[in-house]
């Protein structure tokens, strides 16, 4: 897979084609595998998202440790607000869903961490049922998402406990972003473009779980995440670029990450974990985990 | 090289990819070296399992992964009723492991019949995991292929041997590491192949004379 995404905008733009299409050739040259059984692997992946949204949007599902759950029905089916009736806040009920089935133990789709799995589903399942766009469409952006997850990967880290939020919820948003803009039109530059806005306004962002448990405030980032996916690809497809490309915001990411201090990478050592009320909610749900394991 | 099905997937039982489905295949890893679903095994956790575990179903992933649960197996959540119903005998403990290991590590001790073996292994994140000790030895085995591992008496011919069993039972091999410490020493092989060994096959291998230990593991990743 690629580990630029200015080398596979490039490729993709010399042969007239998109980056998901570019993403599953590539993948199939790379894994010896034939195109059709990499889109059936993520048609597999985009039926386990559906059902994920479908389970998080009824409502009844409880955390490990009661922090999480139910606030997806809120947005589903409670009081109107300013984006009541828009894809906005449909995307921002699927992510809630998604994460707050992770966050039960339920089934879903690690993309790219389990910690951020609402954003890419919410935004690509939720602009696909307010435009009619159809699976296969879907599973050529998953493909597309990957991609710029592979170059995430290659240049900074995916991984939380490695580069922070950032390289978790905020990576999902890169990918999302990119992602969305293909599958409503966008170019491969746009694209770019659109990877761009939405991982700078995540630089910095840390991983600070209450209990190091994988809920609060992960549930929520994953909502907001989505909704500067969703900023990055209105901007990207109305043609407003970012001066500073792709790979250098993400190259920033990973430089970030490293500097990063051991107490907001996931350790609960800082951050929203080590506030008085992280503390004080952590130490009593971990003693009710406890007793509900014994 | 990164697969895009590595960064779209797994499809796995939440919260977490390190906690939980790396938890999983670390039981899956464990489970095979006694072929089947243990009678008894003790689980040790070192760092972040040991600290965390508990919130991300750490112990059910393991306990499920050790009956042969897949990472995206439902039946994680309940893994540990399952267990005592079914009759495998689990403790866990909290220890801590060598300083050196990843903050994500266990020590399983399975026993089966009148098997016992033990290995050392860590979630590495995204749900890759990594084997670094198995009976005492050090190994390092990823579960990305069907691998075999063995220690061998330093004879001529003896990747040889092991090659043609192995093509016998149409596997073929896609990487092999030969360690050996000296001249004359034990040799170390870990073998990955493309395809499923059958049991034959480290039935075969365990006939050889000079093989003097040898385990097959399964293929754990997506």
């Amino acid at each position: 897979m690629f580990s630029s995404l200015t080398a596979a905008i490039r490729e993709a733009e010399s042969q007239n084609k998109s980056l998901g299409v570019l993403a599953l050739e590539t993948e199939s040259r790379d894994q010896a595998r034939p195109v059709q059984e990499i889109r059936d692997a993520l048609a597999r992946a985009l039926k386990v998202m559906h059902s994920a949204i479908d389970q998080g949007l009824v409502g009844d599902l409880h955390s490990a440790s009661g922090l999480v759950g139910g606030d997806a029905a809120k947005l589903h089916n409670g009081p109107a607000g300013p984006l009541s009736g828009t894809p906005f806040r449909d995307v921002l009920a699927r992510a809630l869903a998604v994460q707050e089935v992770n966050a039960a133990m339920g089934v879903i789709v690690a993309a790219p961490t389990a910690g951020g799995a609402g954003v890419l589903p919410a935004v690509l399942t939720g602009l696909a049922a307010a435009r009619g766009i159809p699976d296969e469409q879907v599973i050529t952006a998953l493909a597309t998402a990957g991609l710029i997850g592979a170059v995430v990967a290659e240049r900074a880290s995916l991984s939380g406990a490695e580069g922070g939020c950032q390289a978790e919820t905020g990576a999902a948003a890169g990918m999302a972003a990119g992602a969305g803009t293909e599958m409503l039109g966008g170019s491969p530059s746009q694209v770019g473009h659109a990877v761009a806005l939405a991982q700078q306004a995540t630089l910095g962002l840390v991983c600070d779980p209450l209990g190091g448990l994988v809920e609060l405030p992960c549930v929520f980032r994953n909502a907001t995440g989505s909704a500067i996916a969703l900023a990055a690809i209105e901007m990207a497809l109305a043609g407003i670029t970012f001066a500073i490309p792709a790979d250098e915001v993400i190259d920033v990411m990973g430089e970030i990450g490293r500097e990063m201090d051991v107490r907001y990478r996931e350790t609960a050592g800082g951050g929203l974990a080590a506030t008085p009320t992280g503390r004080r909610l952590a130490k009593e749900r971990m003693v009710q985990i406890k007793r509900a394991g014994a | 090289m990164v697969s895009l099905l590595d960064i779209i997937g797994p499809i796995m039982v939440g919260p977490s990819s390190s906690h939980t489905a790396g938890a999983c295949r670390l039981g899956l890893l464990a489970r095979c070296l006694v072929g089947g679903t243990p009678d008894r095994v003790r689980i040790e956790l070192h760092g972040s399992f040991a600290r965390t575990g508990e919130g991300h179903g750490t112990d059910k992933a393991l306990a499920g992964g050790l009956m042969g649960f897949r990472p995206d197996d439902e039946r994680i959540r309940t893994a540990l009723e399952i267990a005592e119903r079914d009759g495998l005998q689990y403790t866990f403990e909290k220890t801590t492991l060598a300083e050196e290991l990843h903050p994500n590590s266990v020590r399983i001790t399975v026993e089966r019949g009148a098997h016992s073996h033990v290995m050392i292994g860590s979630s590495l994140g995204a749900g890759r995991v990594f084997i670094t000790e198995i009976d005492g030895y050090p190994v390092e085995v990823h579960g990305n292929s069907h691998t075999i591992v063995l220690l061998a008496e330093d004879v001529k011919g003896s990747i040889a041997r092991i090659a043609a069993i192995l093509a016998e039972a149409n596997c073929n091999i896609a990487t092999l590491r030969l360690t050996r410490k000296e001249r004359g020493g034990d040799a170390f092989m870990v073998i990955e192949v493309d395809e499923e060994p059958g049991e034959n096959v480290r039935d075969d291998i365990r006939k050889l004379n000079w093989v003097r230990w040898t385990h097959r593991l399964d293929k754990v990743s997506a």
